[in-house]
C-alpha cells in the first residue's frame, strides 16, 4: 500500500520546494505531534490515507499558492499603478473593451490547472477507496450512536466502545484495520485526522475506511458530523499498540467474568442494583443478565482509560459523578440520572470499579 | 449628434406632495406594489435579520473563544448556529440580493416597473412570512409552556435529524414552513425578475447591449427556478414523513438519509452561486465606474456566467465526498467542482483587466469591490483545496469549510453588498453615505473579517470539527478561536459605523443629485429617488454605456460594440 504515499515522488519534492514559504507555518502545525501528544493536525501523518492525503495537500497548496501570488500581485500592482493621480488632467483613460487573446489565454491556463490537479486527485480517491483488504487485516465494525461509539471485533468475538484498539501496522507486514461503519440513530462522522480522513456513519447505509498506523500511541479525533445535542463530547481515542501488546488486550477482552463470587459485599450488592434497576436495559455486562444495546458494553469498563466517550477520565470519582447526574458532564446525554440513594451509588461505584 | 437619438429623460422635479399621517404613509408601503418600494423594504427585512443572525453570531463566537466555556448550554448552541446560518442564508443574502435586484433590474433597463407588480409585492409578504415564521419557533416550537425552543438540526437539517423520532415538539416543523413559504416568494420573484428582463427592456436595449447587471440577475433567476424547486420538493417530503405516516427520510423504518442530502445540496451548491453571482453583478458595474474604463471582455463575462449557471447545477455532491460515495462519482465531483473555478477565474482576470489602464477613484464602494477581489480569490482557492475530495476528507466539516464558505459569504458578498450600499444609497435616498465614516466602516470591518476568518481556518486543519459547542484543551485550538472571536468585536464595530452612517445621511448627508458618480447606466438618467415611473419619457440606448454615449458624443460606445 505504500505506492499511494507520495514520499518519493518528484511531484511531492517539487511541492515542497514551492511551498518553502510555507514551511515555518507547516512546522507550527506538526509540533510536538510525538506518538503520545495530543495533536489532531492533518499535517502530522503516521497512517498511508493520511499521509498520501498530505502529499497530495501539500502539492494543491503549492498550486494555489502560485496562483495567489501571481493574481494577487496583479491586483495590488493595478491598484496602485493604476490609481486616479493628484495631477490628473480630468479626461477619461483610453477605453478598451477586451481581449481575445487575453480571454483565451486566461481560460487555457486554468483548464490546464483543473485537468492536472483532477488527476492528481483521482490517483489518491482510487488508492484509498479501492484499496484491496489483505486477508490478516483487522475488522472491526464500528456503530455510531448518539453520543458514544460501539467497537466489535467479529474476528474476536468481543464487543467494546469508544476506545479503539488496533495493531501497529509495520510497512514491509502491513496488518491494517478495516473499519465497517454503521450508525444506530443519527449521522456521525469518524475522524481522526492523523490516520485518514472522515467518514460518515449513516443509518441504513454501511460504510468503509481503513488505517495502517506505523507508529505505536494514543491518536485522538471526534465525531465530525453533527448528530445532536453533544456531538462535541463524542470523542474518539485510537490505542495503536505493538501487535504484541494488541493481542494481550484482545486476549483479556475475550476472558469472560462470570465469578460473581468473587465480588465483595459491597460490589455484590452493586450488582443487585445494576440488575434490578434500568441499567440494564441498556447496558450489557457478559456473565451477568445485563444483556442491553442502547448503551456502551461495560463488561470490561476499567480496562478504558475514559469514560462518557472520552470526555473525562475514567477515576472512581468521576464514574460515581457520572452514574450519579450525567449531565454534569455531557448535559442532554442520552443516559439518564438514576436517582438512587446514596448508598445504592456508593454500591454501583464499587461494582462497576471491578469490571476489569 | 449621437445624443439627439438617445431620449433619455431629464427628470424634472414635480411639486412637493402634501404630507401625508404616518399612517398613511405605513398604509401605502403596506400595499405597494412599486418595485423600488418593495426594494426597500426587501433591504430593509434583510438588514433586521442580518443584525439578528450577527448576534447570534457573537453568542456562538463568545461560548468558543476559550475552550470548556459555559456561556450557554449544549442546546441553546445548537439552536444559536441553526438559526444563524438559517437566517443569513435564507432571510440576508435571499432577500437583499433580490431587494437590489428588484430595485435596480427595472432602472437599468429603462422599464417602469417589474412585468408583475402584484405578484412582486405577493413574493415580499411570503419571504417576510418565512422570516417570521421561523422567529415564531422560539416561541412556538415546544408550545408555550415548554421552554423556548428553535431548530437545532443544523441548516442542512440532515435527516434523520428531523425526524420525529430525534426533533420532538414543532421547531423543526417551523424551519420546514418558513423555508417553504419563503422558496414560494423567492420563485415568484425569480419568474418576475425573468419576465421583466426579457420582456421590458427599452428601445435598442438588445440582449448584448444590457447592463452586465441586468445578465447576471437574468441567470440567477434561472438558477433560482431550478435550485429552489427541489428544496421545495424536499421540504413536502419532509412534513410527509412528520405529519402523514412518510418514510421518506425515515431511516428507523427503511428511509434513505442520504436521499435528504442529495435534495439539500442540489439546492445548497447552486444557491452559493444565486447568492454570489448578485455580488457579481454589482462588482461588475462598479469596478469599471470607478476605474473608468468599460468593462474588459462584456461577452465572456456573459458567457462565464451563464457557464457558472449550468455547471454549479452539477457540482453538489462535493459536500457529500465523506458519506461514501463509490471512487468514481467521488472523482467525476471533483472535476466538475474544478471546472467552475475556470468561468470564475475568467470574472477575476476580467475585473482586473478593467483596472488595467484605468484611473481608479478610492471612494468607499471601490474599496469594498477590493477588498471582495481579494478575499475572493483567497475563498475560490480553499475551495479548490476543498474540491481535491482526498484533501476534503480531512478539511470537510472542520473549521476549515466554516472559515472557506465564510470567506465567499462575508468576504465576497458581503463586502460586494456594501459596495453597492455606498454605490447606490444616493439613487434610493438622494443623499451621499459619508465618505469618512465609509472608510471608518471599511477598514474596522476588514480587519475584524480577517482576524476572524483568515485564523478560522488553522483549526479546521488541527482537526477541529464544526458545530461543537465546546473544544477540549490542550489541542492548540485555543488561541486561534481566542484570535476569531475578538475580531467579531471590530466587526460589529464597522457595522455600528455603518448603520450610524445610513442613517445619518439620511438626514444630513450631502444631496446627491442625479448622478453623483458619474456613472454610465440608464438608473443615474433619472432623478434621485426616482419617482414612481421611474422616466418621464421610455429611453432609447443604442449601447451597453448610454450615458458614456450622452457625455462622449464625439467618443461613443456604439461606434464599437
Amino acid at each position: 500500500m505504500r505506492f499511494l504515499a507520495f514520499n518519493n515522488s518528484n511531484l511531492r519534492r517539487a511541492a515542497q520546494v514551492f511551498i518553502a514559504g510555507l514551511t515555518p507555518l507547516i512546522d507550527a502545525f506538526a509540533q510536538s505531534a510525538g506518538p503520545f501528544s495530543r495533536s489532531t493536525s492533518i499535517f502530522s501523518p503516521v497512517s498511508t490515507p493520511a499521509d498520501s492525503i498530505f502529499g497530495l495537500s501539500l502539492f494543491v497548496l503549492a498550486v494555489t499558492a502560485v496562483i495567489f501570488v501571481v493574481v494577487a500581485s496583479l491586483l495590488l500592482y493595478s491598484s496602485v499603478k493604476f490609481r486616479k493621480k493628484a495631477d490628473d488632467d480630468g479626461r477619461e483613460p483610453p477605453q478598451i473593451y477586451g481581449s481575445n487573446q487575453l480571454e483565451l489565454a486566461w481560460t487555457v491556463i486554468p483548464v490546464l490547472i483543473v485537468v492536472v490537479l483532477f488527476l492528481s486527485a483521482a490517483r489518491i480517491i482510487h488508492g484509498v477507496q479501492d484499496a484491496a483488504q489483505p486477508p490478516d487485516a483487522i475488522r472491526v465494525t464500528v456503530v455510531g450512536h448518539q453520543f458514544w461509539w460501539e467497537y466489535r471485533y467479529p474476528q474476536y468475538g468481543f464487543v467494546t466502545a469508544n476506545e479503539l484498539h488496533v495493531p501497529v501496522s509495520d510497512p514491509k507486514y502491513p496488518t491494517p484495520t478495516f473499519l465497517t461503519l454503521l450508525s444506530a440513530d443519527t449521522d456521525h462522522s469518524f475522524w481522526v485526522p492523523r490516520l485518514a480522513g472522515k467518514t460518515d456513519l449513516i443509518p441504513n447505509h454501511s460504510n468503509s475506511m481503513w488505517i495502517d498506523p506505523h507508529e505505536a500511541g494514543v491518536y485522538l479525533g471526534q465525531c465530525a458530523q453533527y448528530c445532536g445535542t453533544q456531538h462535541a463530547k463524542m470523542l474518539l481515542r485510537v490505542y495503536v499498540e505493538p501487535r504484541v501488546d494488541f493481542d494481550r488486550w484482545v486476549q483479556a477482552q475475550q476472558k469472560q467474568v462470570s465469578a460473581n463470587d468473587s465480588l465483595d459485599a459491597e460490589a455484590a450488592e452493586g450488582l443487585r442494583v445494576f440488575e434490578s434497576t434500568a441499567c440494564m436495559n441498556c447496558h450489557a455486562v457478559a456473565g451477568t443478565g445485563a444483556k442491553g444495546r442502547f448503551g456502551p458494553d461495560l463488561t470490561h469498563l476499567m480496562s478504558r482509560d475514559t469514560i462518557a466517550s472520552g470526555a473525562v477520565p475514567n477515576t472512581p470519582a468521576n464514574l460515581r459523578l457520572w452514574v450519579e447526574n450525567p449531565d454534569a458532564f455531557k448535559p442532554g446525554s442520552l443516559m439518564p440520572a438514576m436517582n438512587l440513594t446514596k448508598q445504592q451509588f456508593d454500591e454501583l461505584t464499587a461494582y462497576l470499579l471491578t469490571l476489569h | 449628434m449621437a445624443s439627439d437619438t438617445i431620449p433619455i429623460s431629464i427628470s424634472i422635479r414635480l411639486p412637493q406632495e402634501t404630507r401625508s399621517t404616518w399612517l398613511e404613509t405605513l398604509h401605502e408601503w403596506v400595499i405597494t406594489v412599486d418595485h423600488k418600494r418593495l426594494g426597500l423594504m426587501y433591504i430593509g427585512y434583510a438588514l433586521l435579520f442580518l443584525v439578528i443572525g450577527g448576534i447570534e453570531a457573537t453568542v456562538i463566537r463568545i461560548q468558543l473563544a476559550v475552550p470548556h466555556a459555559h456561556f450557554v448550554s449544549p442546546q441553546v448552541f445548537n439552536r444559536m448556529f441553526t438559526m444563524h446560518g438559517t437566517t443569513m442564508i435564507f432571510f440576508v443574502a435571499m432577500p437583499i440580493l433580490f431587494g437590489f435586484a428588484n430595485y435596480l433590474v427595472p432602472l437599468m433597463i429603462g422599464a417602469r416597473d417589474m412585468a408583475f407588480p402584484r405578484l412582486n409585492a405577493w413574493s415580499f409578504w411570503m419571504t417576510a412570512m418565512g422570516g417570521v415564521l421561523l422567529y415564531y419557533s422560539f416561541i412556538g416550537g415546544d408550545g408555550l409552556y415548554g421552554a423556548g425552543s428553535a431548530p437545532d438540526t443544523g441548516w442542512w437539517a440532515y435527516a434523520p435529524l428531523t425526524s420525529t423520532a430525534f426533533s420532538k415538539g414543532h421547531s423543526t416543523d417551523y424551519w420546514t414552513i418558513a423555508i417553504l413559504v419563503s422558496g414560494f416568494g423567492s420563485i415568484g420573484t425569480a419568474i418576475n425578475i425573468l419576465a421583466t428582463i426579457i420582456c421590458m427592456r427599452c428601445r435598442g436595449m438588445t440582449l448584448g447591449k444590457m447592463p452586465l447587471l441586468a445578465w447576471l440577475n437574468l441567470v440567477m433567476s434561472g438558477m433560482v427556478l431550478f435550485a429552489v424547486s427541489p428544496l421545495t420538493a424536499a421540504q413536502i417530503m419532509l412534513m410527509v414523513d412528520r405529519y402523514l405516516g412518510g418514510h421518506f427520510f425515515d431511516t428507523q423504518a427503511g428511509g434513505s438519509a442520504t436521499i435528504w442530502m442529495h435534495f439539500f445540496w442540489i439546492f445548497g451548491h447552486p444557491e452559493v452561486y444565486i447568492l454570489i453571482i448578485p455580488a457579481f453583478a454589482f462588482v461588475s458595474e462598479i469596478v469599471p465606474v470607478f476605474s473608468r474604463k468599460a468593462i474588459f471582455g462584456y461577452p465572456v463575462m456573459v458567457a462565464a456566467t451563464v457557464g457558472i449557471g449550468f455547471v454549479s447545477m452539477s457540482v453538489w455532491a462535493h459536500h457529500m465526498f465523506t458519506i461514501g460515495m463509490p471512487s468514481y462519482s467521488n472523482a467525476f465531483f471533483v472535476l466538475t467542482t474544478m471546472a467552475v473555478g475556470v468561468p470564475t477565474g475568467i470574472k477575476i482576470f476580467n475585473w482586473l483587466g478593467t483596472m488595467w489602464g484605468g484611473k481608479i477613484r478610492y471612494a468607499t464602494p471601490m474599496m469594498f469591490c477590493l477588498g471582495f477581489l481579494f478575499q475572493f480569490l483567497l475563498a475560490g482557492l480553499t475551495g479548490i483545496m476543498l474540491g481535491v475530495a482526498p484533501f476534503d476528507w480531512q478539511l470537510g466539516n472542520s473549521y476549515f469549510v466554516v472559515a472557506h464558505f465564510h470567506y465567499v459569504i462575508v468576504g465576497g458578498i458581503l463586502f460586494a453588498l456594501f459596495a453597492a450600499f455606498y454605490y447606490w444609497y444616493p439613487k434610493m435616498t438622494g443623499r451621499m453615505l459619508d465618505e469618512t465614516l465609509g472608510k471608518w466602516h471599511f477598514w474596522l470591518f476588514l480587519i475584524g473579517f480577517h482576524l476572524t476568518f483568515d485564523f478560522m481556518h488553522i483549526p479546521g486543519i488541527l482537526g477541529m470539527p464544526r458545530r461543537i459547542y465546546t473544544y477540549e484543551p490542550g489541542r492548540g485550538w485555543g488561541i486561534w478561536n481566542l484570535i476569531v472571536s475578538i475580531g467579531v468585536l471590530f466587526q460589529i464595530a464597522g457595522v455600528l459605523f455603518f448603520v450610524f452612517n445610513m442613517i445619518r445621511s439620511y438626514f444630513k448627508g450631502k444631496v446627491a443629485g442625479n448622478d453623483p458618480w458619474d456613472a454610465w447606466t440608464l438608473e443615474w438618467a433619472t432623478s434621485s429617488p426616482p419617482p414612481a415611473y421611474n422616466f418621464l419619457v421610455a429611453p432609447e440606448v443604442r449601447s451597453r454605456r448610454p450615458l458614456w454615449d450622452l457625455k462622449h458624443p464625439e467618443d461613443p460606445d456604439w461606434k464599437y460594440e
